[in-house]
């Protein structure tokens, strides 16, 4: 029986600062130097609600900070949400902690291996916390030493792994309790193009097996290619959801033009407006536009024309096709990479 | 409750502290035997200290192994796994109340305090004769005792290391370990501090005086020593207190 996901009306302030992973890395600690500053308040949820239906792949996109880690870590018993509810199938996670971690399993944003262990002891202790009988997790160990390519390395301390040697223990320990959610939390993130094809294959398979996957990335084109619904998360709330088809074809035009212009003139945005086949036009900081159009290229001609007219000198164009990317430009004004 | 899940955590324990033995029980008697052989042999055997020392210093021996090895065994690991492996965290999210996991790693300290002690015993003895003159008088007595000199030790492990940042472990040394030695009658019987009454009351508020008065009171009972009523009374509420403290600190350091 798959299990979903659900939360509703996430909020969270930190008043110290996030742990490492969560909020996206390095926040200056304001209470370095003591007491004596005011407490940092760093909000990090506000208001997400998500609804991830049993068996799907469900990612999380946005940029570094938007709370996704912090979500993560609220789903999986880790967090405490100053306000909000979320449950994991039917048990709520605060409620019914030990129900819930018995439901899930997770993959850190940067790997949390035992060093004392090698990486066979990883997995057979981590299943033994679950209870797993010793010939069972004996052999569930070698098999997913097997499916990750780290059976030559099996008997070795895990100190002196590679990253990507860590990652990928890293999800296999998440699923040798054959958990019916699993939480990837920036899955690729440092890994090689090979090992990240290896792991949308191992993800697509684990998913086939009626698991619910969910995953947190800034990355589009992971999104894109792995996920069957998305979330776009940005300052800890939800600014789109859907299918990546529906949420592309949710982007005025599809395509979109980034202008910059050495010095802009008023009259300029009105008439970029006014050019075939510009939906949408959008001024960026006084010094450029964006212009959403449902043809890219062949704007090009026109779009310098208008500039030349008006005295506008045309710096720099940046012509981007339908894509995630943009649906993030168009909701928030910054691209995912800013 | 989740028995399976605890004694797997056990487990770990007991399979890293096999894994690491050499480098444990250098860690842990190297130092008090070479304080003894000094104190003991050396300036005993020169006539600088009276023969008597020797069995004088040994339960203090013994109480500073059993309570830095506790401290020790439960704060480093809690250090380290918290701030830079982050490895705790795979036992954060196994099938158990958070607390226990806390709990596993107090029992954790508490075996290797009680093994430290048990084997300090003979080592010091061997280091030491001839000349010592201890005999355990009230086994049972003395076994209460141990068993809250471990308790204690593992406790304050607990409450240390979910409450010192990985920076600061030497400064935990120099503030805290330190004066705690030097103030927790080890070297020299409670009594011994009379002519200085304010620091004799101060010394009060450390836990190891109790351990150390409670072993010479329980091993070497002709030498002064605080009563041992007194002692279980004060070792069971540093047992306590220290408990409570460190559980609230995991649970903090557990969840954000």
């Amino acid at each position: 029986m798959a299990v979903g996901v659900r939360t509703r009306d996430l909020r969270k302030v930190y008043s110290s600062s996030p742990p490492l992973g969560a909020a996206g890395g390095f926040i200056a600690r304001a209470d370095a130097k003591g007491e004596k500053q005011p407490k940092t308040q760093i909000p990090a949820l506000d208001g997400l609600s998500l609804e991830i239906l049993p068996g799907e792949i469900f990612g999380l996109l946005g940029p570094n900070g938007a709370g996704k880690s912090t979500t993560v870590g609220v789903l999986t018993t880790r967090v405490r949400p100053t306000s909000g509810q979320a449950w994991i199938g039917e048990h709520h996670v605060w409620k019914e902690q030990t129900r819930v971690k018995r439901l899930i399993g997770v993959v850190p944003q940067r790997p949390n291996l035992d060093f004392s262990l090698t990486a066979r002891e990883i997995l057979i202790f981590h299943a033994a916390y679950f209870g797993i009988g010793s010939k069972q997790r004996n052999e569930r160990a070698g098999a997913l030493l097997e499916k990750f390519k780290l059976t030559e390395r099996a008997n070795q301390m895990v100190r002196g792994f590679s990253g990507g040697m860590m990652q990928r223990l890293s999800i296999a320990r998440a699923m040798m309790h054959d958990p019916q959610v699993l939480f990837l939390d920036e899955p690729s993130a440092g890994l090689d193009p090979q090992t990240r094809i290896l792991l949308w294959e191992i993800i697509r398979e684990y998913h086939q097996a009626g698991k619910t996957v969910l995953l947190t990335t800034h990355n589009m084109e992971e999104a894109d290619a792995l996920c069957q619904r998305l979330a776009i998360v940005d300052h800890g709330r939800v600014i789109a959801a859907g299918t990546p088809v529906q949420l592309k074809a949710s982007i005025p035009g599809g395509f979109v033009l980034r202008l910059r212009f050495g010095n802009q003139t008023a009259d300029m945005l009105q008439s970029l407006r006014a050019l075939s086949g510009v939906r949408e036009v959008r001024a960026a900081d006084n010094t450029g536009a964006d212009v959403y159009a449902d043809r890219g290229g062949s704007l090009i001609p026109e779009i310098a024309n208008l500039a030349a007219n008006s005295g506008a000198e045309l710096s720099d164009v940046h012509i981007s096709e339908p894509s995630l990317e943009n649906l993030f430009l168009h909701h928030t004004g910054r691209s995912l990479r800013d | 409750m989740n028995w399976k899940t605890f004694g797997a955590m056990l487990a770990r324990d007991a399979h890293v502290a096999r894994r690491n033995a050499i480098q444990l029980l250098l860690q842990t008697f190297l130092q008090p035997l070479l304080f003894v052989f000094i104190f003991g042999r050396v300036m005993v055997g020169s006539g600088y200290l009276p023969a008597a020392y020797k069995s004088l210093l040994l339960p203090g021996i013994i109480a500073i192994s059993m309570v830095f090895t506790g401290i020790w065994a439960v704060a480093m690991p809690l250090i380290a796994e918290f701030q830079w492996t982050r490895e705790i965290e795979d036992r954060l999210l196994a099938p158990i109340d958070v607390a226990w996991i806390a709990i596993e790693k107090v029992i954790a300290g508490m075996l290797q305090a009680l093994v430290a002690g048990l084997i300090v015993i003979p080592l010091a003895w061997l280091v030491l004769r001839p000349g010592v003159d201890i005999s355990i008088h009230a086994p049972l007595t003395f076994a209460v005792i141990i068993v809250l000199v471990a308790t204690f030790s593992a406790c304050g492990g607990l409450a240390l290391g979910c409450s010192i940042n990985q920076q600061h472990i030497g400064l935990m040394f120099g503030m805290v370990i330190t004066p705690m030695i030097f103030f927790g009658c080890t070297y020299y019987p409670w009594s011994a501090l009379k002519t200085f009454p304010i620091l004799q009351k101060l010394v009060l508020i450390n836990p190891l005086v109790y351990a150390s008065e409670g072993m010479r009171a329980t091993l070497v009972p002709q030498f002064p020593h605080l009563s041992i009523t007194a002692v279980l009374f004060a070792l069971l509420f540093f047992d306590v207190l220290l408990l409570v403290v460190g559980l609230r600190q995991f649970e903090k350091k557990a969840v954000s």
